[in-house]
């Protein structure tokens, strides 16, 4: 029984560390489908997950925590989005501001709140009868939240609405060809405002289940590159809801299988292991693709100004 | 031509932008962030006016701050030089807390292993902490240049690798015996300790150092065939790429510079600041990042990043100030960056564009 119960824990743990980074790499795929590269993801979730901590300390309502982490997710893309879509700033140094801004701020806000203990957190679920199914049964119907069904979920229909719906047409467009996509009498600007929008909203959200669901706490800086690996997912995505979903799991996996080196590998080698995967899986994705970028958005971090092309 | 709902303005390309309005623009920009950070100290529950006269007496009205700004200004002077050079070629080094970090390590390795003469051990170490820093920031640039992989990540993830690699180092190997107990390297002998500046931690050899490569930064980008190439690969790959010049020498060449400049701040740091390896944020406190504003207000200019460093270095030692007297979290300085930055971002497109107001429809 120790091997089934072996895949069993690394999958169902998988599943759960999967989840913000699958929720952030849905949003940037959004978001640089339409054009817009927002480096600031890291900036963005660290003060979902420190806004749904305070939230939810004040009201003891985790659900409240994890929309209000979404709304500021949202609100602070959107500062990104005023500088790179309206001023047509530098996509990678916006993005790069924002990051510092969220780190900068959610540390100084957050400040007090470090050690104090959540009233009530996200719940963990079992769904009977399904969690009585062989291996299936505990690792998706035994000890998951709501939120990670509701990322599930989130991925066939964020794919559809991409590839199958006028919607997906019209932000695919934005991201290929603005001057093609204005000419049609489409709006580039207001585009890419919702897209980066959905962005923040989304990864807002996976930084509150950090704070509130996944290990309930606040420490500065808890994100710890997170949101960097998000970039790097949805690179490796090829910019599609469903890779990413492949992706966003298989990295969980992995990183969840390096903690078997344990007793070989020191601590802090170990903690090092997902950085070292980002770059080794970027480099697997961009073997033998550097002439046809699959996927990859013609316009990705060009501002659009018209009259230009 | 964007037009509001009444307002109706024109925007065009300027042909050129004056050096005074670059200048002046990135004197509002900052006047700006100190607003909007004013704001939040107000917000925080603290006076703005009283934090921010705490921050500048506190830094430029005493001998102790005024050094202080100095030995601050110092990595940041270094980190800083490397990065306007890369970013001159688009490359976007956001490494340079890593490859800071690696160049301390290799200073320390040094320092305690190698059993050189002591005449010699200091130029060896910084030597090789040029080399370990190079060594860190050519990786990400053989990965963007051959793999295509975007060096933001790359350079970034290589930070948080530099990180535990000084954590397993302070905890493991080289956890020194006399530390006693404290994640600590042992510390330095005599010899591998830098000079400084008496009643200061200014290790003048250090800022020496700093000075005279910003210069020579300067002569390279503006005055040799290297430079040209590293412009014209920044302004204009296309055209590069019809000159013949090869991406990857180029890459190479101003990330062995950045990764190894970095280096050096990091040398400077163990070696004149703290003689012992000790934990990654007490040897650089994001200078790395800071560096990237640094270099980026400077608007990628190797002299005025020495002005820009300083500035940024007032920044930092005020902040202790007001950590100190107000209880102000050390987080405060990102604050600034983050909004700094925005707002010499956002203030681009008026340099870029001129915008005239034409009338009510």
């Amino acid at each position: 029984m120790g091997w089934e119960n072996w895949i069993i824990s690394t999958f169902s743990r998988s599943l759960a560390y999967g989840t913000p980074l699958l929720l952030g790499t849905l949003g940037e795929i959004y978001s640089e489908r339409s054009g817009v590269l927002n480096l600031g993801v890291e900036g963005m979730m660290i003060m979902g997950a420190y806004s749904a901590f305070t939230t939810t300390y004040m009201t003891k309502n985790p659900w409240f925590g994890i929309l209000v982490a979404g709304i500021i997710g949202g609100i602070f893309s959107l500062i990104h989005a005023f500088t790179s879509i309206t001023l047509k700033a530098n996509q990678t140094v916006s993005g790069l501001s924002l990051t510092m801004l969220g780190l900068g701020l959610s540390g100084v806000l957050g400040k007090g709140w470090e050690g104090k203990p959540l009233p009530s957190t996200i719940p963990k679920m079992i769904i009977t009868p399904l969690n009585s199914l062989p291996v299936l049964g505990p690792i998706f119907f035994q000890g998951q939240n709501l939120i990670v069904y509701f990322t599930l979920i989130l991925v066939p229909i964020l794919w559809y609405i991409l590839f199958r719906t006028r919607i997906g047409i019209t932000i695919r467009a934005v991201g290929e060809s603005p001057a093609t996509a204005d000419s049609q009498g489409i709006n580039v600007a207001r585009v890419r405002y919702v897209c980066v929008f959905i962005g923040g909203i989304l990864a807002g959200t996976a930084g509150g289940y950090l704070s509130v669901a996944y290990r309930p706490a606040w420490t500065e800086g808890m994100t710890a590159g997170m949101g960097w690996i998000v970039i790097a997912l949805t690179i490796f995505s090829f910019w599609n809801p469903i890779n990413g979903m492949l992706g966003a799991f298989l990295f969980a996996a992995l990183y969840h299988l390096s903690f078997r080196l344990q007793s070989y590998i020191s601590p802090e080698l170990l903690k090092a292991m997902p950085y070292a995967m980002a770059i080794i899986v970027l480099i697997f994705v961009s073997r033998g693709n550097l002439q046809k970028r699959v996927g990859a958005p013609a316009a990705l971090s060009l501002p659009y100004m018209r009259g230009e092309d | 031509m964007i037009s509001a709902k009444k307002w109706r303005f024109k925007i065009e390309e300027r042909s050129s932008v004056s050096n005074s309005r670059v200048l002046l623009t990135s004197i509002l920009a900052i006047l700006a962030a100190l607003i909007i950070v004013g704001i939040f100290f107000q917000f925080y529950g603290v006076s703005a006016f009283k934090a921010y006269r705490l921050i500048f007496s506190g830094s430029l009205g005493s001998r102790f701050g005024l050094a202080e700004i100095v030995r601050r200004a110092i990595p940041l002077l270094l980190c800083g030089v490397g990065l306007t050079l890369a970013f001159r070629a688009l490359f976007w080094n956001i490494g340079a807390e890593g490859q800071l970090l690696i160049g301390a390590v290799a200073a320390t390795g040094i320092a305690l292993f190698s059993k050189l003469p002591p005449f010699l051990l200091l130029p060896a170490m910084f030597l090789g902490g040029f080399i370990g820093g190079a060594l860190w920031g050519i990786v990400p640039a053989f990965l963007k240049v051959i793999l295509g992989i975007n060096e933001v990540i790359a350079t970034l993830m290589m930070n948080y690798m530099a990180i535990y690699l000084v954590e397993w180092l302070i905890h493991g190997p080289w956890k020194g015996p006399s530390a006693r107990g404290f994640a600590y390297s042992d510390p330095f002998p005599p010899s591998a300790m830098l000079p400084t500046i008496t009643g200061t931690r200014i290790h003048w050899p250090t800022l020496i150092i700093g000075l005279v490569i910003s210069v020579l930064i300067y002569i390279l980008i503006v005055h040799t065939k290297s430079g040209l190439e590293v412009r014209v690969m920044g302004e204009n790959p296309e055209a590069a790429r019809y000159a013949g010049i090869n991406p990857l020498k180029v890459t190479l060449l101003v990330m062995l510079i950045s990764g190894g400049l970095a280096g050096l701040a990091g040398v400077g740091e163990i070696a004149g600041i703290h003689q012992r390896l000790l934990g990654p944020t007490h040897i650089s406190m994001g200078y790395g990042y800071t560096a990237v504003i640094v270099a980026w207000l400077a608007r990628r200019n190797p002299l005025a990043v020495i002005f820009t460093s300083l500035f940024f270095a007032l920044l930092i030692t005020g902040g202790d100030v007001i950590k100190v007297s107000l209880g102000f979290p050390s987080q405060m300085i990102n604050v600034f960056n983050g909004a700094i930055l925005f707002f010499l971002i956002g203030s681009e497109f008026f340099l870029r564009y001129r915008i005239s107001f034409i009338g009510r429809r």
